[in-house]
C-alpha cells in the first residue's frame, strides 16, 4: 500500500514538473468565420487549434468567436473578451481594418496581441506598442518582394490595386523597390467583381508585366477574366491571390503565375513538413499561408508559456520576443517593433497529382525587415 | 486611344449593362406587382451561381449547369414566396426590409453549410471560348457577346410575355390594381408566387452567367443587388423598359468612367494623383448620375405609376 502510494506521489510529481507553469491560460480568438472572407479565417482556426492540440497542453483554453469581417463586431468580441471572459492573450484577425479597430484597445488594457496575418503599417510605425506582436509580416512585404522580383525580367509594368488603405500600402510597397517605369497605374473599387475595362486598358498599355494586389473573391475574378481575355502579359502579384483556398477556384488560369509569400508548402525544413503533414491529415486539405502564420503563432506562444507564466506580463513578452520555437518559415525572429525579420519567397502555381498549388522558385529578400520599424520607438 | 479600344468598353459596358437588367427586372417586376421590397433578391443570383457550378463539376457540362441555375433559382423563390414573402404583402416596407435582409443572412449561412466556405470553380464552355475580331483591328470575347445576346433575347421575350400573354396581361391587371383583378376571379396567390419565381430565374440566370467570369463565393450577390436598385430607381421602379434603359445606362456610364475619368485628369493632374482621385471619381460617378436624373424626374425615367 505505501509502494502504491509512493509511486503516485513521484507519479504526480513528474507530471507536475513537467509543465512548470501549470496555471490556466486564456486565449481569444476573434477571426472571419461568417460571409465571403471565411475561408481564410477557418484556415486560421484550424491550423490555431491543430497545434494546440497537439501540444497536449491541457492548461489552454480558448475562447473562439466569428467577427463576420465587420470591424464593429470585433470590437464588441474583444470588449466582451477582455472585460468577461478576462483573456490574458489574443489573435485571429485576418483583415487590416479589423485589426486597426481591436488591437490599439485591447493592447492598452495590457492583454498581448499576437497577429496572425493582418500587418497595417500604422502599428508597424509610431503607433508600435510592446503587447503587439506580428508574428506574419507588415503589409508592404508581399508587394515590396514582388517590386524586387519584377526588376530582374521587366521594365514597364502596370499595376493596379483596390482603393482602401491596403490597396495604396500594396502600390507604394510595390513601387519602393521597382526601378522600372509604370505603364499605367489603377485604383479599382473594393468588392467590384467585373475587370474587362482595366484589362482592355492593360492590353493597350503597352505594359511588359502586370502586377496586381486583389485579394479574396476580386483576385479570382480578376484572374479568370484575364486568362479569358487573351491578353498574354504576364501578371504577377503578392501570394493572397493564389493561396490554396483561393487557388481551386481560379483554376489553370493561375498556371505559372509568379507570386510572393513568406512560405509554400515545399520549403524545406522539418517544422513546415510536419505542419503540412498533420494539417492535412486532420483537415484533408492543404493548408494555406493563413494556416501556416497561424501555426507559427501557436506555436510561439507554446514556447513563450513554457518558459514565463502569463501573469507576468514583463516576462512573457520577453518570451515571446525570443521567438524561441520552430518557425514552418525557416528561420525567424522580431525586429525591434515585434514584427518579423524573414525571408520573403518567390512562388510559382504549378499542378501537383491534379491539385494547384505553389512551389518556391526563388527568393527576393534575406532577413526582410519592413520600412516603419524606425519609426517605432518603443520603451 | 484607338476606335478599337473604345468600342470594346462600349461593348464592355453593354454587357455589364445586360447583366445589371437580369436582375433589376425580377426585382422591379416584384416590387410593381406586389409592392415588395426585397432585399434578398441577390441570395437567388447566388443560389444559381452555386447551383450551375455544382451541377457543371459533377456533369461536365455548363449547359445543364446553367438549366440546374433556372431551376434552382425558381424553386429557390417560389419556396421562399410560399413560406415567408407571402405574409409581408399587406405589412409596410419597413417590415419588408427586415424580413428579406433576414433571409438573406438565411441564403449565406446555409449557403456555406451545404458547400463551405472556400470559393468554387466555374468556367465558361468551350463553345464560348476564344474572341472575335472588331471593326478597327481589336477582339472581343466570344463569352461576353453571348451575354449581351441573352440580355437581348430576355429583354425581347419579357416584352412578348407581358404584352402578349394571358400571364402578361395579369401581371399588369395586377399591377394597377391587385384588389380588382382578385375580385374578378383570378387567383392571385398563384399569380404572385409566379412572378417571384420568374424573378427569382432570371437572377438565378445572370448569376451563372456571371459565375463563369468571377468568383462563385458567398455573398456574391449583395454589390449586384445595390447597382440593381440603383438601376430601378434610375428607369423608374416597376417598369421593365426602365430597367432596362437604367441598366445599359449605368453600365455603360459605369465602364467609360473607369475608362476616359484617369484619362482626362491626367491632362489636368500630376500622374502621382491621377490614379486615385480618378478612382474614387470612377466610383462616384453612377450615383452622382443618379442624382442628377432623381433632381430632374423624382419618379425616374419611366415610372410605371405616376
Amino acid at each position: 500500500m505505501k509502494n502504491v502510494l509512493a509511486t503516485g506521489l513521484i507519479g504526480l510529481s513528474l507530471a507536475v514538473s513537467g509543465h512548470a507553469y501549470a496555471e490556466p491560460v486564456k486565449i481569444g480568438v476573434i477571426t472571419t468565420l461568417s460571409g465571403g472572407g471565411a475561408g481564410l479565417g477557418i484556415d486560421m482556426r484550424d491550423a490555431f487549434t491543430l497545434a494546440i492540440k497537439q501540444s497536449g497542453n491541457k492548461d489552454i483554453e480558448l475562447v473562439i468567436e466569428d467577427d463576420a469581417q465587420k470591424p464593429e463586431l470585433a470590437v464588441q468580441i474583444a470588449e466582451k473578451m477582455i472585460q468577461s471572459d478576462k483573456v490574458d492573450l489574443m489573435t485571429g484577425i485576418i483583415w487590416s481594418n479589423l485589426a486597426m479597430a481591436v488591437v490599439p484597445n485591447a493592447v492598452a488594457q495590457d492583454v498581448i496581441y499576437l497577429s496572425p496575418n493582418a500587418g497595417p503599417s500604422a502599428l508597424a510605425g509610431a503607433n508600435c506598442h510592446p503587447n503587439y506582436f506580428n508574428v506574419a509580416y507588415q503589409n508592404d512585404n508581399f508587394h515590396e518582394a514582388m517590386g524586387q522580383y519584377a526588376n530582374q525580367d521587366y521594365k514597364n509594368t502596370f499595376i493596379l490595386a483596390p482603393n482602401y488603405p491596403a490597396g495604396k500600402d500594396s502600390l507604394t510597397g510595390f513601387k519602393r523597390f521597382y526601378k522600372g517605369e509604370l505603364a499605367g497605374e489603377v485604383y479599382t473599387q473594393v468588392g467590384q467583381t467585373d475587370y474587362a475595362a482595366e484589362i482592355a486598358q492593360i492590353r493597350a498599355s503597352g505594359a511588359d508585366s502586370v502586377f496586381f494586389f486583389l485579394p479574396g473573391g476580386m483576385g479570382i475574378a480578376f484572374m479568370k477574366q484575364y486568362a479569358q481575355s487573351g491578353v498574354d502579359i504576364p501578371v504577377m502579384g503578392p501570394g493572397f491571390s493564389f493561396s490554396q483556398d483561393v487557388l481551386p477556384a481560379v483554376g489553370d488560369a493561375a498556371l505559372g503565375v509568379k507570386n510572393s509569400a513568406t512560405w509554400a508548402k515545399d520549403l524545406d525544413n522539418e517544422a513546415s513538413k510536419e505542419f503540412v503533414e498533420a494539417f492535412q491529415s486532420e483537415y484533408k486539405r492543404l493548408p494555406s499561408i493563413y494556416a501556416a502564420q497561424s501555426w507559427d503563432t501557436a506555436n510561439l506562444i507554446l514556447s513563450a508559456l513554457s518558459k514565463a507564466s502569463v501573469q507576468d506580463k514583463e516576462a512573457f513578452r520577453a518570451a515571446l520576443k525570443e521567438a524561441d520555437f520552430n518557425s514552418v518559415r525557416g528561420e525567424f525572429k522580431f525586429n525591434t517593433n515585434n514584427h518579423p525579420v524573414q525571408n520573403v519567397y518567390i512562388r510559382e502555381v504549378v499542378k501537383e497529382d491534379n491539385v494547384l498549388t505553389n512551389t518556391i522558385v526563388g527568393t527576393a529578400f534575406e532577413d526582410h525587415k519592413d520600412a516603419y520599424a524606425e519609426q517605432c520607438n518603443m520603451q | 486611344m484607338s476606335t478599337a479600344l473604345l468600342i470594346e468598353q462600349l461593348l464592355n459596358g453593354l454587357q455589364l449593362g445586360v447583366m445589371l437588367f437580369l436582375m433589376a427586372a425580377g426585382l422591379t417586376l416584384i416590387f410593381g406587382v406586389m409592392g415588395l421590397i426585397n432585399l434578398a433578391h441577390g441570395s437567388f443570383y447566388m443560389a444559381g451561381a452555386f447551383a450551375c457550378a455544382t451541377v457543371a463539376a459533377a456533369t461536365g457540362s455548363f449547359w445543364i449547369g446553367l438549366i440546374a441555375s433556372l431551376i434552382a433559382a425558381a424553386a429557390a423563390g417560389a419556396i421562399v414566396e410560399m413560406a415567408v414573402i407571402r405574409r409581408l404583402y399587406e405589412r409596410d416596407h419597413l417590415d419588408q426590409v427586415l424580413a428579406t435582409f433576414a433571409l438573406i443572412l438565411i441564403f449565406s449561412e446555409g449557403t456555406r453549410w451545404l458547400f463551405g466556405s472556400f470559393p468554387l470553380y466555374l468556367d465558361i464552355p468551350p463553345l464560348l471560348q476564344g474572341a472575335v475580331p472588331l471593326p478597327g483591328g481589336g477582339q472581343y470575347q466570344l463569352y461576353r457577346l453571348a451575354i449581351i445576346g441573352v440580355g437581348i433575347v430576355v429583354a425581347i421575350g419579357l416584352y412578348l410575355l407581358i404584352s402578349r400573354t394571358r400571364l402578361g396581361m395579369r401581371i399588369r391587371a395586377g399591377e394597377s390594381d391587385r384588389e380588382m383583378i382578385a375580385a374578378l376571379g383570378v387567383d392571385i396567390s398563384t399569380l404572385y408566387t409566379v412572378v417571384f419565381a420568374l424573378g427569382a430565374a432570371l437572377a438565378g440566370l445572370a448569376g451563372a452567367l456571371v459565375g463563369a467570369l468571377q468568383s462563385v463565393q458567398v455573398g456574391m450577390g449583395e454589390p449586384v443587388l445595390i447597382l440593381a436598385f440603383v438601376v430601378i430607381v434610375i428607369g423608374g421602379i416597376g417598369s421593365i423598359k426602365g430597367a432596362l434603359f437604367g441598366a445599359v445606362l449605368v453600365g455603360v456610364v459605369d465602364t467609360m468612367g473607369r475608362f476616359l475619368l484617369p484619362q482626362a485628369l491626367s491632362l489636368v493632374l500630376p500622374p502621382s494623383q491621377t490614379a486615385l482621385i480618378s478612382g474614387a471619381l470612377a466610383s462616384m460617378l453612377i450615383y452622382i448620375v443618379m442624382a442628377l436624373i432623381l433632381a430632374f424626374r423624382p419618379t425616374g425615367l419611366f415610372a410605371a405609376q405616376p
